[in-house]
């Protein structure tokens, strides 16, 4: 099992969950995050602080998110890891109000 | 040499910023990893009152969680930081004041963590029987203040009070056989009592609802996979919309009531079972000498007949797990209604006047809410208020080096992180031998023996 971060993370990438996460396995590239499976401890701790539910535990992905857990072993295997926050892309807070109401 | 320290690394140059850290747990550690990453000389003594770092991730985390154990190699990696320095096995405020740890060093950061238990506060509560969570959870993990404690596991029903993640913790403990605990980190002592338990089933009793619960899903989770127990409800504790998710709802919140709701609706075929109780306030724990029953009080809100219903629940063991508090420090301001050492985002502080060089991260600055990583976060903040200020701070008019060579603790000695090593690889070959991860040492006295640091090894 691992935590996967979802598209609904694309265009906002707000980076709260890189905060939280105690050992440093979120990736990132221009347009989201990634969870490394193999560093990520399962703490679930990044569940809730992302402002737009886009993290989920593997085991809790709806059958049309499925797919993202390959995209996340795949594309954090590429990308760089990220330690802290990161400003915000200018889409985000439109994605944000977007996804809340 | 008694109590002597030698250097691990050359003695940081006199334009250095000293800082001392409070408490070997994550937050601790965090803060250690922000101080040493700055772009000032920064060098950082960590205090743990024990001989082994890690805090609750040593002594609180379930033994049968391993792979969150495996943050220790991220404190580990810090540990090996040049500039970083362990000093083990002497508590601050007993051995040493906090006072003289503050004039040995530009900075103070306190970690100490939540270590004091909550108590309900109700009659019967110091009846033979009935125990905090903290106490059970300590004594399982081999936490040398709590491994002498025996827990009378001869009945049929246990009790736990609090809807939290310790909470399950407690109670999946009690209700793995122990086969599936023979392989994990947990204490000997603990392993052998649990073999010969006969509890088959354990109330985890809560005030509120089904939506209400501090439960993460991924500890739920665990109650639907378990060799010989499954998860239940009591049809009496619920209301027709007690599963409808707020509307405000987060993804943890649906899942865990998900979770909850197919609990209400699971088979019933396995020996052992664990019962999730909703709307039940504690109002007594009754006994002849010891717990026999807990008394609660039906509070289901908005239905018209809170407070009307007593609830009895036949049970021979009482947990509360209802929260933690930090452990006040003399010298340090103390915040009565958060249970904290008194702050403003991290600077402590008395009567809203900032106390200069002294600091607070970790469950001692907000309380014990939130995963391990969370202090990570917790503790960059401190970390920012500590560098803003640390330029402004006087220079300590006593040496460190003295400090640490003169403080006496309990046992004798003080644990530098090569001595942790060594523990570290001992516990580990003891646990190689008996298929175990690690069996842990459980007294202080073995931890420094085997540190090979012991002063006074001629007087045992
Ligand atoms: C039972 C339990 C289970 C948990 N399970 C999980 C889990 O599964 N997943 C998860 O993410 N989180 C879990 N947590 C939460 C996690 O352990 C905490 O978030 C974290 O440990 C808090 O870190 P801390 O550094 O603030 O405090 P602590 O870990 O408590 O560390 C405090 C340290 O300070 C030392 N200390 C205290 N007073 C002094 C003094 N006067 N002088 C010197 N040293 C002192 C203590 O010995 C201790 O080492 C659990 C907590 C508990 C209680
Ligand atoms: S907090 Fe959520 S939206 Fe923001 S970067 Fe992390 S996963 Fe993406
Ligand atoms: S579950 Fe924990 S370890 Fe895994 S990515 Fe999230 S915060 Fe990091």
């Amino acid at each position: 099992m691992a935590y996967v971060v979802t598209d609904l993370c694309c265009g906002c990438r707000y980076t709260e969950c890189v905060t939280v996460c105690p050992v440093e396995c979120f990736h990132v590239d221009e347009t989201m995050t990634y969870i490394d499976p193999d560093n990520c401890i399962d703490c679930g701790g990044c569940v809730p602080v992302c402002p737009v539910g886009a993290i989920q535990a593997s085991y809790l992905l709806a059958p049309d998110k499925v797919s993202w857990i390959e995209i996340n072993r795949a594309r954090s295997a590429e990308t760089p890891t990220i330690i802290s926050k990161l400003p915000p892309l200018p889409t985000a807070e439109e994605r944000r109000k977007a996804l809340s109401a | 040499m008694s109590g002597s320290l030698t250097p691990m690394r050359p003695q940081p140059s006199e334009a250095t910023f000293r800082v001392a850290v409070v408490g070997g747990g994550p937050s601790g550690f965090y803060a250690a990893e922000g101080l040493l990453r700055s772009a000032l000389p920064i060098a950082v003594d960590m205090f743990d009152r024990l001989p082994t770092p890690f805090g609750l991730v040593r002594s609180g985390v379930a033994p049968d969680h391993p792979k969150l154990k495996q943050v220790a190699a991220v404190f580990d990696r810090i540990a090996h930081t040049p500039g970083f320095r362990y000093v083990g096995g002497v508590a601050i405020g007993e051995d040493v004041p906090l006072e003289t740890l503050r004039a040995s060093y530009h900075a103070v950061i306190l970690a100490t963590g939540a270590m004091v238990d909550r108590r309900m506060g109700v009659p019967g509560e110091g009846l033979a029987g009935s125990r905090s969570a903290g106490e059970f959870v300590g004594w399982y993990n081999g936490h040398p203040d709590y491994s002498h404690l025996r827990f009378d596991l001869s009945s049929e029903r246990a009790v736990v009070v609090g809807h939290g993640n310790v909470a399950l913790d407690v109670a999946r403990i009690l209700l793995k056989t122990a086969d599936e605990l023979r392989h994990t980190d947990i204490a000997e002592h603990a392993l052998g009592a649990l073999a010969e338990s006969r509890i088959r089933e354990v109330h985890v009793v809560g005030r509120r609802g089904p939506c209400e619960t501090r439960f993460s899903p991924k500890e739920l989770h665990e109650f639907s996979d378990l060799t010989s127990c499954e998860p239940a409800l009591d049809e009496d504790d619920l209301a027709p919309h007690s599963f409808a998710s707020p509307a405000n709802a987060g993804p943890d919140t649906r899942a865990a009531l998900g979770m909850l709701e197919a609990f209400a609706r699971g088979p019933r075929t396995k020996p052992r079972r664990c019962v999730f109780r909703f709307h039940l306030d504690p109002i007594a724990i009754e006994g002849d000498g010891r717990v026999e029953r807990a008394m609660f009080r039906r509070t289901r809100c908005g239905e018209g007949d809170a407070g009307a219903e007593l609830v009895a629940i036949e049970c021979g063991l009482l947990f509360s797990s209802i929260g933690r508090r930090s452990a006040p420090l003399a010298g340090a301001p103390y915040d009565e209604a958060r249970g904290v050492h008194a702050n403003i985002e991290g600077r402590v502080v008395a009567a809203s006047a900032v106390v200069p060089g002294l600091y607070v991260c970790g469950w001692s600055k907000r309380g014990p809410e939130g995963t391990i990583g969370a202090n990570r976060a917790c503790s960059a903040g401190t970390v920012e208020r500590v560098l803003a200020d640390l330029a402004s701070l006087a220079a300590p008019p006593l040496a460190a080096e003295r400090l640490i060579a003169g403080a006496a603790p309990r046992s004798g000695s003080v644990v530098d992180y090569a001595a942790w090593k060594r523990i570290d690889a001992a516990e580990v070959e003891r646990g190689r031998r008996a298929g175990k991860p690690r069996e842990k040492f459980v007294t202080i006295g073995e931890m420094i023996d085997v540190g090979g640091r012991r002063a006074d090894a001629c007087c045992r």
